[in-house]
């Protein structure tokens, strides 16, 4: 039942970080991997959220390993980062490789505080 | 403003370069008017995929919540790796079928990995007090996994006898 409600989760981040990184790159362009950096700080705040609330563990296992980790990604950032320094931008690839981990890791700590705050 | 062999343009006026920015999106948009079904639908399977290699290995290789998350660190630096491989193979090298790069790296790769468990793997440990390991953790993941693509994209460019990457879509 965990692996059904893992691959439910899966079946729905994969495409939806593919979509909203679509339409961060339409609104603010391809300079930045804004995209990817959004989508991975999303994923961050909601499984932080996820970590502190108290769930039933068959929501944990759709959303935690399922939707939030599929919609994050560390392949397409690394990837990005690449392909920054080898495009002759070396400041963007350090400030996405810095930044991405620090924020990522500030809106955990953002979603744990709002379950706290919320009672949950 | 020269070309790389140092000859300036007819009339003196250098050519107006585009912006140069070569796509560095491994979900560069399908080409226009494909139909947007498929590349969904290979996505969702590649991620469900991914996605069941990841949760497998941790349940393979458990670590407890105090220690340095092994196993995450592991799926991370291994698909930063193979993402390397895949991206110079089906960008610089071959011509892959238009589903090859959405369901092996936005699916099976992008799924495979995880920037939110590596998230919230370090603020357990910092909340718990071990300040020492998160720091280790946040940094040699970031470290191992941009070390792991650019081998590996070096390495295949290497073995494949690719042009190299500097400058290439």
């Amino acid at each position: 039942m965990n692996w059904l409600l893992v691959i439910a989760g899966a079946l729905a981040g994969a495409p939806l970080r593919y979509l909203t990184d679509r339409a961060v790159q339409a609104r603010l362009g391809t300079l930045f991997p804004w995209g990817t950096f959004l989508v991975n700080a999303l994923a961050c705040a909601a499984l932080g959220f996820l970590g502190a609330a108290a769930f039933p563990a068959n929501v944990e296992h759709l959303l935690g390993p399922g939707l939030c980790a599929t919609y994050s990604t560390y392949s397409t950032f690394s990837w990005e980062t690449l392909r920054l320094a080898e495009a002759g931008a070396p400041l963007r690839a350090t400030a996405n490789a810095l930044a991405s981990p620090a924020v990522g890791l500030a809106t955990a700590f953002l979603g744990a505080a709002l379950a706290d705050t919320l009672g949950l | 403003m020269t070309d790389e062999h140092g000859e300036r343009p007819e009339g003196g006026i250098p050519p107006v370069e585009p912006p140069v920015e070569p796509p560095i999106d491994p979900d560069a948009a399908p080409t226009p008017g494909e139909s947007e079904a498929h590349v969904l639908a290979a996505i969702a399977l590649g991620g469900a995929l991914g996605a069941c290699a990841r949760y497998g290995a941790g349940l393979l290789w458990p670590v407890a919540q105090d220690a340095f998350p092994w196993t995450t660190f592991a799926v991370n630096v291994t698909g930063c790796a193979a993402m390397g491989v895949l991206m110079v193979l089906v960008t610089e090298r071959f011509t892959a079928h238009r589903l090859v790069r959405p369901f092996l790296g936005t699916g099976v790769l992008g799924g495979y990995t995880t920037f939110s468990t590596y998230a919230t793997d370090a603020r357990h440990l910092l909340t718990g007090g071990h300040v020492p390991t998160a720091i280790l953790y946040l940094t040699a993941t970031v470290a191992c996994a941009v070390a792991a693509v650019t081998l590996a994209a070096r390495l295949t460019r290497r073995l494949t006898g690719a042009p190299t990457g500097r400058g290439r879509a």
